[in-house]
């Protein structure tokens, strides 16, 4: 459900994304609030509304959402045997209602403008000794990056299965060993592209080769 | 030109680097040399993202030691896996990152975006997630992203290794295209075919230096010997 932004021209697409995070957060903290399944359900019918005049195909809405809807079907699950039906259907309409909004955002703004928003709001904070710039860096970097320790913990689990070991709790060491060797390349990475001071510590690259010859994985 | 004079370089106590003096002013120059004879670390010198445990490595009269910044704008680096090049969600947003990181003026960035775009084929893909890349072409916009930078040298570590035939042609064929200076390190005897000159490590060391037919069958006694 990340990054996966998706082109038109729209005036849903042309709001500044700063506008959009706000009435983001607006919503949501309304929602938490809302106690009617009238008033929720009119929110749910409001926000497709919006991806109607977004134009974001209901395929592309779908596949969106999808990953999100055994969640979804847990929490209301849970919700039924410790509460009820009537707060249960609540509960997953305010779920809903948010997902569908949230997607909306990621569907109709891009990263850049994302970080640039967040950037701007956190300017005033300089003086405390915040970097907006940096904290930009690491929202990009962390949309960017999920996917791609999503794929490595697929490959150690691969890895594993294909020596025999179905279910192992070892699969985080692995996993860990590889982000690391991860976030070591990404900080090399950064400095050759410009960013951040260059000299880079003897100490935390020997300390990740200390881990990187005990990997247990091996290249393959 | 970049020049190293009595460069040696140490892990701990382990010398991986000894005693190289080269001045590269060939426009394509190889680097070649078996697992851990060295060659990474000699390509990391060349940017100064490591600096020499004794010796020293200039760029254009720059000493890495002092300038590292100023050496790594004009020494753009491609590294081996792509994956950690890309820092950015998506295609258009990862060539921007890089200008914008080089102090080029916001108003020229979108163009300059666009003509990388077009000149690597990745039109299509502006908006296009990172991840959802192929291989080959995640390595074509990781050299795109250094090209749009516009340095006047680029070294390779590997570039091709992790790509299928196709892409690894694709790859080879931007290579011999590049109007800079490139130093390419490549267990790929046949991308170096046709370079200026190539250069062989063995231990830390250089043992061979000369045209990549020479370097070639250096390399091969090296290994049957
Ligand atoms: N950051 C590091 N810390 C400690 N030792 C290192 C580090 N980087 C490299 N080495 C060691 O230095 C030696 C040379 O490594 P280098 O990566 O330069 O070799 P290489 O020629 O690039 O090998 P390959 O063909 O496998 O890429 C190796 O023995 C390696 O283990
Ligand atoms: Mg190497």
């Amino acid at each position: 459900m990340l990054s996966l932004y998706h082109d038109a021209r729209t005036p849903v697409h042309a709001l500044p994304a700063g506008v959009k995070l706000s009435i983001l957060v607006a919503v949501g903290t309304a929602v938490f609030f809302a106690g009617s399944a009238p008033v929720l359900g009119a929110s749910l019918g409001a926000v497709a509304l919006l991806y109607a005049l977004a134009r974001v195909p209901a395929r592309v809405a779908w596949r969106q959402s999808a990953p999100v809807l055994p969640f979804l079907v847990l929490i209301v699950a849970t919700q039924v045997l410790i509460a009820g039906w009537v707060v249960a259907a609540l509960v997953g309409l305010r779920v809903l209602v948010l997902v569908a909004l949230a997607n909306l955002v990621t569907l109709t703004t891009r990263t850049s403008a994302v970080v640039a928003a967040v950037e701007a709001a956190l300017r005033p904070l300089r003086p405390l000794g915040v970097r907006p710039e940096r904290v930009g860096l690491v929202v990009a970097m962390t949309i960017r990056f999920i996917p791609v320790i999503k794929e490595q913990a697929d490959l150690v689990r691969a890895a594993q299965r294909a020596r025999g070991v179905e279910r192992s709790t070892a699969f985080l060491v692995p996993l860990l060993v590889r982000t690391l060797r991860l976030a070591d390349g990404l900080g090399e990475a950064l400095d050759a592209r410009g960013v951040g001071s260059g000299e880079r510590s003897r100490r935390s690259r020997a300390s990740v080769r200390a881990v990187r010859t005990s990997d247990p994985q091996g290249d393959q | 030109m970049i020049e190293l004079s009595g460069v040696g370089h140490r892990f701990g106590d382990r010398w991986v680097l000894r005693g190289v003096d080269l001045a590269l002013t060939e426009r394509r120059v190889a680097v070649i040399g078996a697992n851990g004879s060295g060659k990474s670390t000699f390509a990391r010198l060349l940017n100064g993202l490591i600096v020499p445990t004794e010796g020293r490595v200039r760029v254009d009269g720059l000493d890495t030691r002092k300038r590292g910044r100023e050496v790594r704008r004009r020494v753009g680096f491609v590294f081996q896996d792509p994956d950690v090049q890309i820092v950015m969600p998506t295609v258009a947003e990862d060539l921007a990152f890089g200008l914008k990181h080089h102090d080029v003026p916001k108003v020229s960035i979108p163009g300059l975006v666009d003509r990388a775009l077009a000149d690597f084929g990745l039109a299509e893909y502006r908006d296009h997630p990172a991840h959802l890349l192929s291989g080959g072409q995640k390595q074509l916009l990781a050299i795109a992203a250094v090209l749009v930078t516009d340095p006047a040298y680029i070294v390779f570590d590997e570039p091709t290794t992790l790509l299928d035939l196709r892409n690894k042609r694709r790859v080879v064929a931007v290579v011999a295209g590049l109007a800079q200076q490139v130093v390419v390190v490549s267990h790929d005897l046949d991308l170096l075919a046709d370079f200026d000159r190539a250069v062989v490590f063995d231990e830390g060391r250089v043992v061979a230096d000369g045209t990549p037919a020479e370097a070639v069958a250096a390399y091969l006694a090296l290994l049957s010997g």
